[in-house]
């Protein structure tokens, strides 16, 4: 049988809407089921609108969030199995997050450096100082950043790009096996993006981390992505192979979210967008 | 400039300009226990936007995007101080200094000058039903007298029902309430619109109908529009003209069409060489550095710490802008060799 880094079998996940009486449920995750191979990291890609259910599946393998059915296996162990501290440390070790928006991950009040000595600390077991800044300056130097640069300061004094990347070191330090990155660039300005998707592809390449990334944006998976689902409403609606699936979608909802993609090309984006007014039923999606 | 009658019907092609701003200095000023910052938001800024065009303004965040227009909508509070040049408007004839004749840019409000901003929610009264939002922005501005009919056509015009009227925004899609921002900021039939980001906060699927609601109220009201974004896609999308910022003043500009097909100035071929699409593999690059704090810009040209094609004169000599092979201006010691970049 061949070994997975993660495998997610049938999971689903109901909230309860409403108030204490009220039954209604939403269906945030419907019957989900993916698996990474431990021996070919890969950039996997979960693509959907806002309502689509791509973080609640990033909660569930962050062990966040608990599935309401279905299993998640973590090096073929059910993450929801995972008792006592030690057992939920090594967890946590092995798969790191990334969030969206950097200026909100780091305490605008605490140094940067504080933040990768307390990894290193925790994860790394480095108790010395000189081995801190040893393993925070390593983990540093993948993303292209040094210690020297970023001793002392606050998260103020660093862009949104630097941020991020200083958010994929700390994410390193552990040794993860995965990274959770939801919506990674969104938050990032145009001429620093690139540097956050182009280093996913080196930690796929150079370190053999894989990484989920979560995001709604489809130009970008398509760059960077090996496999990619697409989902509506928490269900599934196609997965396989990143190119294969963007270049020729064959689901109603993803050939639409492609064909909502405006290119960056004034003649076809314009035309696109003229074609829509001419169109004079835009559909009234409120209620 | 050639004065054209304002008899002129909409649509043709008459190049009058709406909008003049000319060496435009606006700079948030903070004195903090006698020593004196200055924050140079907008730095020696001069445009025009002519009548019926969308003119697009892209910019990083920090670029002054966003200082400009509030600036031109004479929407600025202490400490941001406006230190030199004007900004005028031509409203069918009537000109207005915004800071010469503050009077009359109040009456022109909403009527002459509206914005579509990026959060809906934020315009919308969330405890109010939608018809006394319209109430409480428009009513004043324009003439009472059936006020609930002149507004159930205008939303008809924009493909919304006036069932709309009665619900509470909470109740509306996000999609729906920035077209309701719209219907708003429509309804006076103003001649100048500002829309500040408006597809940013909504989902890929509604952002094109956004974008074909704009141009559409844009061309059959012969508006001039500036539209504020980021996204260089959505600029590809909708507008006419492109004015590209970085840190506090303009470096490019130009039709849009010609300035993605040959940009410029390095910044704005970064710009667009970096964006990905489907259906190309090819390695985007990212560029070095960070955009500049304003406190402390570089001097010379404000890019060249990041530019691949800096020299030793844009250390020291700030470009002048000047006319551009792309027919628009651009500020760059080295204009045009970026186009491959």
């Amino acid at each position: 049988m061949r070994a997975y880094v993660l495998e997610l079998d049938h999971v689903s996940k109901v909230f309860p809407v409403g108030g204490l009486f009220s039954r209604r449920r939403l269906t945030a995750v419907n019957d989900v089921s993916f698996a990474l191979a431990e021996d070919r990291p890969e950039i996997f890609a979960v693509v959907g609108e806002s309502g689509s259910g791509k973080s609640t599946i990033a909660n569930m393998i962050l062990g966040s969030e608990r599935p309401s059915s279905g299993h998640l296996r973590f090096g073929g162990v059910d993450i929801a199995t995972l008792r006592g501290r030690k057992a939920r440390e090594a967890f946590m070790a092995r798969v790191q997050p990334v969030f969206q928006n950097p200026f909100e991950a780091f305490n605008p009040l605490s140094r940067i450096d504080e933040y990768l000595f307390a990894t290193a600390h925790r994860f790394a077991g480095a108790d010395a100082p000189q081995r801190k800044h040893e393993i925070a300056d390593e983990a540093l130097q993948r993303v292209g950043l040094s210690m020297a640069e970023i001793k002392g300061r606050f998260p103020h004094e660093l862009s949104g790009g630097q941020l991020q990347r200083i958010a994929v070191a700390r994410a390193l330090i552990p040794g993860p096996k995965l990274i959770v990155a939801d919506e990674p660039v969104s938050m990032i300005d145009a001429s620093l993006r690139m540097s956050i998707v182009n280093l996913f592809r080196a930690l796929r390449d150079e370190l053999r981390v894989s990484i989920i990334y979560i995001t709604h944006d489809l130009a970008t998976a398509y760059y960077i992505s090996d496999r990619v689902i697409i989902m509506r409403k928490g269900i599934v609606v196609e997965q396989g192979e990143a190119r294969a699936v963007l270049d020729n979608p064959s689901h109603p909802y993803s050939i639409a979210l492609k064909n909502a993609v405006l290119p960056p090309d004034p003649i076809r984006a314009s035309a696109i967008i003229r074609a829509r007014g001419a169109r004079a039923t835009i559909p009234v999606d409120g209620g | 400039m050639q004065q054209v009658a304002a008899t002129v019907a909409p649509g043709q092609d008459t190049p009058q300009d709406t909008l003049t701003i000319d060496r435009l200095k606006a700079y948030y000023i903070n004195e903090h226990y006698g020593i004196k910052r200055e924050i140079r938001a907008v730095d020696d800024i001069s445009l025009v936007v002519r009548k019926n065009e969308i003119y697009g303004l892209a910019g990083e965040s920090s670029s002054g995007k966003t200082s400009l227009i509030k600036t031109l909508a004479g929407a600025i509070r202490p400490p941001m101080r406006v230190v030199g040049g004007s900004v005028t408007f031509d409203f069918g004839g009537e000109r207005i200094d915004v800071y010469r004749q503050p009077e009359k840019m109040r009456a022109a409000r909403w009527r002459n000058l509206s914005y579509i901003m990026q959060g809906s929610m934020n315009v919308l009264n969330p405890v109010r039903r939608v018809k006394h939002s319209f109430r409480d922005f428009a009513l004043r501005h324009m003439d009472g007298a059936n006020f609930q009919q002149r507004l159930e056509a205008h939303l008809q015009r924009l493909q919304l029902a006036p069932t709309v009227l009665e619900a509470f925004p909470h109740q509306l899609s996000g999609g729906m309430r920035q077209r309701l921002t719209i219907a708003l900021a429509t309804i006076c039939e103003p001649e100048f619109i500002i829309a500040d980001e408006p597809t940013t906060a909504l989902d890929v699927l509604v952002q094109q109908d956004v974008l074909a609601l704009i141009k559409e109220v844009q061309q059959r009201l012969g508006s001039s529009v500036v539209f504020v974004t980021h996204d260089m896609s959505v600029h590809a999308a909708i507008t006419d003209r492109l004015g590209i910022m970085y840190a506090g003043r303009l470096v490019e500009e130009g039709p849009t069409a010609e300035i993605f097909a040959h940009p410029q100035h390095p910044y704005t071929a970064h710009l667009i060489n970096s964006l990905p699409r489907i259906g190309d593999l090819r390695i985007r690059k990212s560029l070095s550095g960070k955009p500049p704090a304003l406190v402390d810009p570089p001097g010379g040209c404000r890019f060249h710490p990041r530019c691949p094609l800096a020299i030793e004169r844009c250390k020291t000599e700030p470009p002048p802008m000047l006319p551009s092979k792309a027919n628009g201006r651009v500020a760059c010691h080295r204009a045009g060799e970026a186009e491959v970049a």
